[in-house]
C-alpha cells in the first residue's frame, strides 16, 4: 500500500496522520482544494464544516475510498498510497460511517470478524470482543444478533470492528446524528478513553457544542479548503461558527433589527376542533384549536410523535381529517386534496424535504415549479413553457442564493442547506397566506440554519402567518411570537415568547400540566 | 483492480455513445461466435446488411418487420417512463388486432377506406381498455402491474385462439377451406391500409403513423403538463401527491396510453399486413416482449425507438432470409440476444464509471 518514490519524507514522524495538499475534484467541483490536515497520536481531532464543505470527501480519502487527484498522505511518518479501504485498514485507519455496514441477521461477533481471513472460532472471538468492549467502555453482547440492537449499540459494534482490526486512527462520520443525547455522552467518554490510550480519533461533525465538548483540536473546512486548525481550549463556538460560515453569524431572532409586525385583525390560519388519524389509523390529532395571525410566528413544540406531523399534514391537505374545520384567511377548506390547500395559499415545508417536498432526481428548475406548473406563465393550456421555467429558476436561484452548478442539476446533488433553500424558494415565492414549516432546520449546518431562520422571519415580515413545528426549544423561543406545546394529540399550553421559560415548556412537552 | 464508481451526473454525449458502442461490441462478440460456427463473419455481416437494408425490396421487408415493433416499443417506453412496468404489450397488441379486425370485417365493405380511422380507434380503445384492467388494479389496489399485465397476455392469447379455433365466432372463416382448417375471415379489401411507394421502396402506412405517433409521444412527455407530472411521479410519488398531482389517475392514464399504443400496433398489423385475425402468428411473434427490449435500447426515448425498431426489424428480416442448410438456425437469434446483453451492459456504464486502481504490494516503504 505504500509507494517507493525514493524521496525522503520531511513530515513529523510523531504525527499519526499527516495529509498534505489533498485535492479531489468531482465533475468540475473541487470537493477538497489543497487541504492539509494532521492528527496527533492520542488526540480527538474534530473536522468541522457545513454540509458540502468537504469533510466527508477528506475522510473518504483517508479511509481509502477515494483516490485524491493530488496530495500526499503519511501515516506514522510513512508515505502511503491508499487505493482501497483494505489498504487503509492495513495502515491502522478505521472508519465508522454514518450509515452502518452490518449484516442484521449475523451476531455481533460474526459481523466484527466478517471479511477476515483467519478461521472463525466463536468462543474465542466472543471472549476477545467482550474484553475489547470492556477496555474501551463499549459494552455489547457479542452473541446478540445485530437486528436486536439499538442504533447506539450498532454503532458500538462498528467501533469495535475498527478496534478489532488494530485501528490506531478512528474516523467517525457524524456519529451523533443517530444517537440520543445520553448515548452521545457515552460515546464521548469512549472517544476520550481511546485518546488517553494513545489512539487518535477524527470526529466529523457540524455541531458546535459537540465539537467543543469532545475534541482537543478542531480543523474547520469551508468550500473544500482548510480555513483554520485551532486548539479547542482557546476557541469559542462563535469563533468556530464564523470560521465555518466565513462571516459573522446571527444566532437568534433577537439579533435581527425589526421583528415582524403582527396584524391581530387578520387570522390567516384557524383550526377548530381538528381531529386526524396517523398512518396506522390511530387518532393522532385529537381536537386542536389553533390560530395564527398575519405576520405571526407560532411554534408548535413537542416530542416527536405527539401528532405535530399529522397536524401539519392535515392543515396542508396531504392527510385527511376525521373531523373539525380549517380556515385559511377566513375561508373554510374541505381538506380533501393538497391541491386545494395550495391554491388557497398554504405553503408547506415537510419534514422529509428531499423525498416529499422535492422530487430528488428532478432538476432544480423543475422542482422550483412543482406547484406552479399548472398555471400561466409556467404552462399555457396543456403546454409547458420551458422559457418561463428557466426564467423562474434563474430569478429564484439568484434571489435565494441557491448554490447549484446550474438549473438543470439534479436536486439530490445539492448540499442539505441548498436543498432546503430550493424548497423555501418555491414555497415562499408563491406568496402564500400561511407557511407550515416542519423541522425546517433539522440536519442543517450553522450557516444554513441562519439562512432558513432569516427566511422564515422575512416571510412573517411580508405578512404571512408561520406555523413552525419544531423539537428545538431554543429555535422556538428565538424565532416565534408564541409557543404552543403539543402532547398526545392535544395542545397542552400556550406561552408568549416574552414569558417563555424553557423548564416550564419542557415539562409541558413531557405531559406535566 | 477495476472498480465501478457511481456517476454524479450523466453527460449528454454518453446517451449517444453508449448505445452505439454497445451495438459495436455485440457485433464483435457475434463475429467470434460466427467464426466458431465455421462461417465467415465479414461475409455474414455483409449478407445481413444486404438482406436487411441494401435494396429497396430488402428495406421494404425490414420496414414491414419493424412496424409492429415500433408500436410495442413505444408502448413499453411510454409506461416505463413513469416507472410503470407494463409487460403486457403483447396482450394489448393482440386485443388491438381483435377489435380492429372486427371493425374491418363489420364496415370494410360498406365504408371503404373510411373504415381505417375506425380500425385505428378500435385498436387503440381495445388495447387501452385491456391495459386499464391492470391500471385500475395498480392505481387503486396497489397490485403489482408486472404480474397482472403478464397474466393478461396469456388471457389475450387464449382469447384470440378460442375465437378462431374453438368457437364459431364472427372472426372465423366458416366456409370453403375454413371448414377443414380453422382460420380467420379475410378482411374486406376496403379495409386494407394503403402503402406509400417510392420506386422499389414501400413504406407501410402503419410505419408512417407510428413515426408520427413517436413524435407525438416525445412532445407529450417533453412539452406538456402531463409529461411533467409523469416525470415527477416516476421520481417521487410522495412529492407528486404533496404538490397536488392526482397520481392514481395518472397511473391509469399512462397504462392506458401504453396499452393504446400497443393496440394501435395491433390495428396496423391486421390492417397493413395480415388482413385476418391470426392467433397462431400473433402468439408466436413475441412483438410485445421485443418492444420491451427496444424501449430499453432506445433509453425510453420515443424518437430513438423508431430507429431501434428499424434496426431490430432489419435483424429479424435478415435472420429469416439467412437461415438455411449452411447457416445455423439459432445464430441470428443469438446475435439479437447479444445486442440486448451488451445494451444492458452499456446501461451499467451509463450509470457508473470504471476506475482502475493500482495495487501495490504491502510493506514497501519510502
Amino acid at each position: 500500500m505504500s509507494i517507493g518514490t525514493g524521496q525522503i519524507s520531511d513530515v513529523d514522524a510523531s504525527l499519526a496522520v499527516a495529509m498534505t495538499g489533498i485535492t479531489k475534484q468531482f465533475s468540475g467541483v473541487l470537493a477538497n482544494d489543497d487541504v492539509s490536515f494532521d492528527v496527533r497520536a492520542g488526540e480527538v481531532h474534530a473536522l468541522l464544516g457545513e454540509n458540502g464543505a468537504g469533510k466527508s470527501t477528506l475522510s473518504n480519502v483517508l479511509s481509502g475510498l477515494y483516490h485524491p487527484d493530488a496530495g500526499t498522505i503519511h501515516i506514522a511518518g510513512r508515505r502511503v498510497e491508499l487505493s482501497s479501504p483494505r489498504d487503509a485498514i492495513a495502515c491502522g485507519i478505521g472508519m465508522v460511517h454514518q450509515h452502518f455496514h452490518l449484516v442484521p441477521t449475523f451476531t455481533v461477533a460474526e459481523n466484527i470478524v466478517l471479511g477476515e481471513k483467519r478461521p472463525f472460532r466463536r468462543k474465542e472471538t466472543e471472549e476477545r470482543i467482550r474484553a475489547l468492549g470492556e477496555e474501551f467502555g463499549l459494552p455489547v453482547d457479542p452473541a446478540a444478533k445485530v437486528w436486536q440492537l439499538s442504533v447506539g449499540e450498532q454503532q458500538r459494534v462498528e467501533i469495535l470492528k475498527a478496534l478489532e482490526r488494530q485501528a490506531t486512527v478512528l474516523i467517525l462520520d457524524e456519529p451523533t446524528a443517530v444517537l440520543t443525547p445520553q448515548e452521545s455522552e457515552t460515546l464521548f467518554a469512549t472517544l476520550r478513553a481511546m485518546a488517553r490510550a494513545g489512539r487518535s480519533v477524527v470526529f466529523i461533525s457540524h455541531k458546535l457544542d459537540e465539537v467543543m465538548a469532545v475534541s482537543d483540536r478542531v480543523t474547520v473546512l469551508r468550500d473544500g479548503r482548510n480555513v483554520g486548525t485551532v486548539e479547542t481550549a482557546t476557541t469559542s463556538p462563535r469563533e468556530l461558527a464564523n470560521l465555518m460560515v466565513g462571516r459573522e453569524v446571527v444566532f437568534s431572532a433577537d439579533d435581527h433589527a425589526n421583528r415582524p409586525v403582527i396584524d391581530r385583525e387578520r387570522v390567516v390560519l384557524r383550526t377548530v376542533d381538528l381531529h386526524a388519524d396517523d398512518s396506522r389509523g390511530r387518532p393522532a390529532v385529537r381536537g386542536v384549536d389553533l390560530s395564527v395571525c398575519a405576520g405571526e410566528i407560532v411554534a408548535v413544540c413537542g416530542v416527536s410523535g405527539n401528532g405535530q406531523r399529522e397536524l401539519a399534514e392535515t392543515i396542508c391537505g396531504t392527510r385527511a381529517r376525521t373531523s373539525g374545520e380549517v380556515f385559511i384567511d377566513g375561508v373554510a377548506t374541505t381538506g380533501r386534496d393538497p391541491r386545494e390547500a395550495i391554491e388557497m395559499g398554504v405553503a408547506h415545508i415537510p419534514e422529509d424535504r428531499l423525498h416529499t417536498g422535492l422530487a430528488a432526481s428532478a432538476s432544480v428548475e423543475h422542482n422550483l415549479v412543482l406547484k406552479s406548473y399548472r398555471r400561466p406563465p409556467i404552462s399555457k393550456g396543456p403546454l409547458l413553457q420551458h422559457r418561463a421555467i428557466r426564467k423562474n429558476a434563474q430569478e429564484l436561484i439568484e434571489r435565494f442564493g441557491i448554490k447549484t452548478p446550474d438549473a438543470h442539476t439534479s436536486t439530490r446533488l445539492l448540499s442539505g442547506g441548498n436543498v432546503q433553500k430550493v424548497l423555501l424558494a418555491r414555497e415562499l415565492s408563491s406568496d402564500p397566506h400561511v407557511l407550515v414549516a416542519a423541522s425546517p432546520t433539522r440536519g442543517l449546518d450553522v450557516g444554513a440554519i441562519e439562512t432558513v431562520r432569516g427566511l422564515l422571519l422575512d416571510a412573517a415580515r411580508r405578512g404571512m402567518g408561520v406555523l413552525l413545528i419544531t423539537e428545538d426549544l431554543e429555535e422556538a423561543i428565538s424565532l416565534s411570537d408564541r409557543i404552543v406545546v403539543m402532547f398526545a394529540g392535544r395542545l397542552a399550553g400556550s406561552v408568549d415568547r416574552d414569558n417563555a421559560d424553557i423548564t416550564e415548556i419542557g415539562l409541558l412537552m413531557g405531559g406535566n400540566q | 483492480m477495476i472498480r465501478l464508481e457511481r456517476r454524479a451526473s450523466f453527460p449528454k454525449w454518453l446517451g449517444w455513445v453508449i448505445p452505439i458502442a454497445s451495438i459495436a461490441a455485440a457485433l464483435v462478440a457475434g463475429a467470434l461466435l460466427i467464426l466458431v460456427s465455421g462461417n465467415d463473419p465479414l461475409d455474414t455481416y455483409s449478407r445481413i446488411l444486404d438482406r436487411a437494408f441494401a435494396s429497396g425490396e430488402a428495406l421494404s421487408a425490414t420496414l414491414i418487420a419493424a412496424t409492429p415493433l415500433l408500436f410495442t416499443g413505444l408502448a413499453a417506453a411510454a409506461a416505463f417512463k413513469m416507472g410503470v412496468f407494463n409487460i403486457g404489450g403483447q396482450g394489448q397488441f393482440v386485443i388491438g388486432t381483435v377489435t380492429a379486425a372486427w371493425t374491418g370485417l363489420m364496415w370494410g365493405d360498406s365504408l371503404g377506406k373510411a373504415v381505417i380511422p375506425l380500425m385505428i380507434l378500435a385498436g387503440v380503445l381495445g388495447g387501452a381498455l385491456w391495459a386499464a384492467i391492470a391500471g385500475v388494479l395498480r392505481a387503486w389496489l396497489n397490485t403489482n402491474e408486472i404480474i397482472t399485465t403478464l397474466m393478461l397476455n396469456y388471457i389475450a392469447a387464449n382469447l384470440a385462439s378460442w375465437l378462431i379455433f374453438n368457437s364459431r365466432s364472427y372472426w372465423r372463416l366458416l366456409s370453403g377451406s375454413g371448414l377443414q382448417f380453422p382460420q380467420g375471415k379475410r378482411l374486406p379489401e376496403g379495409s386494407d391500409w394503403p402503402d406509400l411507394s417510392l420506386g422499389s421502396l414501400v413504406l407501410p402506412c402503419g410505419l408512417l403513423i407510428g413515426t408520427a405517433v413517436a413524435v407525438g409521444c416525445w412532445a407529450l412527455y417533453r412539452h406538456t403538463r402531463f409529461g411533467f407530472e409523469v416525470s415527477i411521479i416516476s421520481d417521487s410519488p410522495e412529492a407528486a401527491a404533496y404538490a397536488g398531482m392526482r397520481t392514481k389517475r395518472k397511473v391509469l392514464a399512462v397504462i392506458a396510453l401504453s396499452g393504446g399504443l400497443a393496440g394501435l400496433g395491433g390495428a396496423a398489423d391486421v390492417g397493413n399486413f395480415r388482413h385476418v385475425l391470426d392467433p397462431k402468428g400473433l402468439n408466436q411473434s413475441g412483438y410485445g416482449y421485443a418492444g420491451i427490449v427496444i424501449a430499453a435500447l432506445a433509453r425510453l426515448n420515443p424518437i430513438a425507438v423508431v430507429f431501434v425498431a428499424v434496426l431490430m426489424g432489419g435483424l429479424s428480416n435478415a435472420g429469416r432470409s439467412l437461415q438455411g442448410p449452411d447457416f445455423p438456425a439459432g445464430l441470428v437469434g443469438t446475435l439479437q440476444g447479444m445486442v440486448l446483453f451488451f445494451a444492458l451492459g452499456g446501461e451499467v456504464l451509463a450509470r457508473y464509471r470504471i476506475r482502475r486502481t493500482v495495487r501495490i504490494p504491502e510493506g514497501v516503504t519510502v
